[in-house]
């Protein structure tokens, strides 16, 4: 067991665990944030992605004697009130089904739209294409992020 | 002994259980609910704990309340597992009583059937079974409302209306919030339920307009709680390693190198039920429990097991499929019969004969199972759970641990997901087990790779269809061998045929007007556990009839819809109860009142037909395929469009759908369950299959057991909904049979190559 110091979403937390924990655990297990889901556990689902210093990534496969200094934001600091754009349009097109897959789909988008703004529908399948979704959501929130890219 | 629901779940079985298990019927609701006592309609019910009855709340019948803040609560009895239940049903209550839907809070309720009826959230009938029911549990309300206005305002209450959480009297401009008639109705008796006056279907606010569901802002906020997401303090993770072939059991274990792992506390055994196990126990298993999810996901990995692997070490999936195939050459086991196939087929002009597979099928819920369990030291046990039969969960609880059921409390999350895989209640009874066990609050939770490994499976299936026509050309022979390990088999040996059920989804109920019919099935071994996966053995039986039907109407030279139209023949209503070797079940409902109607399947059929622009000449490297599938007592039609680039690769431009499913209550809703259905059968058609070897699954995760891409989803997919009258029926189900047809036969146009077998991974590679 080791102590790591996060800075997650604009917190610093301190958490005990062994390195070689994945970060998906360390945020759902020791943070009791829960908003990042468990799907696959393997980098092949999308529903753990949150961000590492702007960047999407899959918190399942990445063991947390990784993240370093690097600032986690997960769904839940994604924006102040829940005003991020894409949570705006997710709501307006009522994109979710279950809900289950859907914040890591809206931090992937997230991610997309902070490196390209008005993705091409091409570029948001290939974008998006880490991410499943079980219920087949996948028009909706082809729509919202172009929603919200226009926004 | 408790009762166990064994066969209510099922939507597809005979409905013939009178018990208290089952689910009532429409009829008996109504009944129960009108006594106004017990059951249903619990007698007006206030409660007054403020010092000046401020606090009094109403609570005419179990569905609904509302208190002195003017707060109307209504219960979600079903479970939402992605549907849009939780929010369809609670509205059409605050549609009728007219609350202030945006003020509405939804409370999820309790597995409790005394209270609630039937919890099961299966067989697309939750809009089916409690439309009417909650329109009554709102027009009570609304009734005593008016009637208590009446009274403060000495006017005709029939004069009254009620509007966003107030009645209100148009002649003479009054209103008054729901919350100051409180007084007043605490005299009041129930209104006579055989009597009561719904509203006219033109009156109606929400029910028939796109109302977005209730969670979805704390979907968006990542504040949505599912079965996985629920924390009790001094909780424990359970990770369990379960037998690699149903009826595998435990020779020896060693836990030693589990509990090395830093966070590991224990090691429990979980005793199986056999190779035939049932659909409500827990496989054989070794739990290793510890603090966090991690520490147990590492014990379990280095727990050392030795198994026998016990009586289906041996099954290979591809050689039954080369046996159920064979099997289907001979003659099978009669389930229905019209006129004389025998001699119709040796007399025909022409015989096409043709055999169809496909893959046995994982639910693969995002979700995988979990649940939390808290057994406390008064012997009552509390659960958390994502479960759509919060009922059979609570009954199989008790059962294991031998507890009355009103010791076990079921509460329902939301679920990630569900198709079937959640009305089983495997993973609560290990949460219940290993709480029992050490004393402590348990959550369980399955890795992906136990989901795929341990699932209870859509049955792998061989069809072999021949058909015969006449000198002129005409259908005049149908003759459907089906075969395919039944679900009863995952509860016994002896189960070897489909039961009247799994045939009548989509099989026995064959609606076109051919003069000679033979349906047959034959003998197939469960060598693991079966369950039902959306729209059950309507996936399978829907693909090889409307592929058959396709490659007929070529023959015939006819255009496809044409065909299709032409064979449902004049505006029927038919039975099939004559013909029928055993009974039709139809979902669960009196034929008499949801007769299977061709008119209406005609209708969606044209609808579809024109929408999608069917008869238009389409451009070169595209080509449209057609399939109409009644399931869930809803009538579907459904035109595919593929399309294929200069690479070669093939995608799906379009998709258009025509539903007819009565009443349509929460449109956005119907239309996201055609957009998932499209997607989901998408899965089924190109990318999934489960395999056995030597008893166990191949696959082991999302890399294996693959499920479709943004890149390969249809790209638009229009839900065209019939206006109409008659009485709501599910939309969850119904959009997943006739996609797949309508697909490959849409294949078959751009490519010449009929499929017979699932999935056509090559098609889109
Ligand atoms: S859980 Fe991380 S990608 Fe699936
Ligand atoms: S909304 Fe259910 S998996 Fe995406």
């Amino acid at each position: 067991m080791e102590k790591f110091t996060l800075a997650v979403n604009g917190e610093t937390h301190e958490v005990t665990a062994p390195g070689d924990m994945p970060l998906l655990w360390v945020i759902r297990d020791l943070l009791s944030l829960k908003g990042t889901k468990f799907g696959c556990g393997q980098a092949l689902c999308g529903a753990c992605t949150v961000h590492l210093d702007g960047v999407a990534i899959r918190s399942c496969s990445l063991p947390i004697s990784e993240v370093g200094e690097q600032k986690l934001t997960t769904i839940e600091g994604l924006s102040a009130n829940g005003e991020h754009p894409l949570q705006k349009a997710w709501q307006e097109h009522v994109v979710p089904q279950c809900g289950y897959c859907q914040t890591g789909q809206i931090m992937n988008a997230a991610a997309l739209l902070q490196n390209n703004p008005s993705p091409s529908e091409a570029e948001i399948e290939n974008a998006m294409a880490g991410n499943l979704c079980r219920c087949g959501t996948y028009n909706r929130i082809k729509t919202a992020i172009q929603t919200a890219s226009k926004s | 002994m408790l009762m166990i629901p064994k066969l209510s779940f099922l939507p597809f079985k005979k409905f013939t259980n009178k018990s208290k298990v089952f689910r009532p019927s429409r009829r008996e609701f109504l009944k129960l609910g009108s006594l106004a006592t017990g059951g249903f309609m619990l007698g007006v019910n206030f409660q007054c704990s403020g010092p000046k009855g401020e606090t009094l709340t109403f609570a005419p019948n179990a569905y609904l309340s509302i208190n002195g803040d003017n707060q109307v609560t209504i219960i979600a009895h079903r479970s939402e597992m992605g549907t849009g239940i939780r929010t369809s049903l609670p509205m059409i209550v605050a549609d009728e009583l007219g609350a202030d839907w945006k003020s509405v809070k939804i409370e999820q309720a309790v597995g409790d059937e005394a209270t609630y009826g039937d919890q099961n959230t299966d067989g697309s009938y939750s809009i089916r079974m409690f439309f009417e029911p909650m329109r009554r549990a709102g027009a009570t309300a609304r009734h005593m409302l008016m009637e208590a206005a009446g009274k403060k305002w000495d006017v005709d209450p029939s004069g009254c209306d009620t509007r966003n959480g107030q009645v209100i009297h148009a002649a003479s401009g009054q209103q008054v919030d729901f919350s100051d008639l409180l007084d007043l109705l605490q005299d009041m008796e129930i209104p006579d339920q055989e009597t009561l006056k719904l509203r006219k279907l033109s009156d109606y606010k929400l029910i028939g307009k796109d109302v977005p569901i209730y969670d979805v802002k704390d979907i968006v906020h990542g504040k949505a709680l599912f079965g996985a997401d629920m924390d009790l303090p001094g909780q424990q993770i359970a990770v369990i390693q379960r037998s690699p072939a149903v009826g595998a059991k435990v020779v020896n274990y060693s836990e030693d190198k589990a509990l090395e792992v830093p966070g590991v506390n224990q090691v429990v055994k979980i005793s199986g039920n056999g190779a035939h196990p049932g659909l409500n126990k827990p496989l054989e298993g070794i739990a290793v429990i510890a603090d966090n999810t991690w520490a147990a996901i590492k014990g379990r990995a280095a727990l050392q097991v030795e198994w026998d692997l016990g009586e289906n070490k041996d099954y290979q999936c591809a050689a039954q499929m080369e046996d159920m195939i064979r099997e289907t050459l001979g003659d099978g086991k009669l389930r229905r019969e019209k006129g004389d196939v025998k001699t119709a087929l040796g007399s025909a002009g022409k015989v096409l004969e043709k055999t169809y597979r496909a893959p046995y099928y994982a639910h693969a819920t995002i979700e995988p199972p979990a649940a939390l369990a808290h057994y406390k030291e008064d012997g009552t046990i509390e659960i958390w759970a994502p479960t759509q039969h919060p009922q059979w969960a609570r009954d199989s609880v008790a059962e294991a641990l031998e507890l009355d059921a009103a010791n076990v409390r079921v509460n329902v999350t939301l679920l990630g997901g569900g198709f079937g895989r959640k009305s089983k209640p495997d993973y609560v009874v290990e949460a219940a087990l290993l709480s029992r066990a050490i004393k402590k609050p348990v959550r369980v939770q399955w890795t992906r790779e136990d989901d795929i490994h341990h699932d209870f499976y859509h049955s792998h299936s061989a069809q072999r269809i021949k058909a015969g026509l006449d000198a002129q050309g005409n259908l005049i022979a149908w003759n459907h061998h089906t075969v395919f390990p039944a679900i009863g088999g995952t509860s016994s040996a002896d189960e070897l045929h489909p039961s009247d059920g799994e045939m009548g989804l989509g099989c026995t109920d064959f609606p076109y007007d051919v003069a000679n019919i033979r349906i047959e099935s034959h003998e197939a071994k469960a060598h693991t556990r079966i369950g039902w996966l959306r729209s059950v053995s309507n996936i399978h039986h829907a693909f090889a009839i409307s592929s058959m039907l396709d490659e007929i109407a070529e023959l015939r030279g006819m255009d496809p819809v044409e065909h299709i139209l032409s064979l449902l023949g004049e505006d029927r209503k038919l039975s099939f109860n004559e013909e029928m070797e055993g009974e039709y079940p139809n979902y669960g409902e009196d034929i008499a009142a949801y007769p299977w109607d061709t008119g209406r399947m005609k209708r969606v059929i044209e609808r579809v037909s024109a929408e999608a622009n069917w008869s238009k000449s389409i451009q070169e490297g595209k080509a449209m395929g057609f399939a109409a599938h009644k399931s869930f007592l809803t009538y579907v039609a459904c035109i595919v469009e593929v399309s294929r680039d200069e690479n070669g690769k093939i995608t799906i431009p379009e998709v258009h759908y025509a539903v007819d499913c009565g009443i349509a209550v929460n449109t956005d809703r119907i239309r996201s369950q055609f957009e998932g259905g499209a997607q989901f059968a998408s899965s089924l058609a190109m990318s999934s299959a489960i395999n056995f070897e030597n008893g166990q699954v191949k696959q082991n995760n999302f890399d294996s057991y693959q499920i479709i891409r943004m890149p390969q989803a249809p790209k638009q997919i229009y839900t065209h909904i019939i206006e109409s009258q008659e009485k709501p029926t599910g939309v969850g189900e119904p959009p997943v049979p006739p996609y797949i047809p309508a697909l490959c036969n849409a294949l078959y146009k751009l490519n010449g190559k009929r499929i017979y077998e699932l999935p056509v991974k090559e098609a889109f590679v």
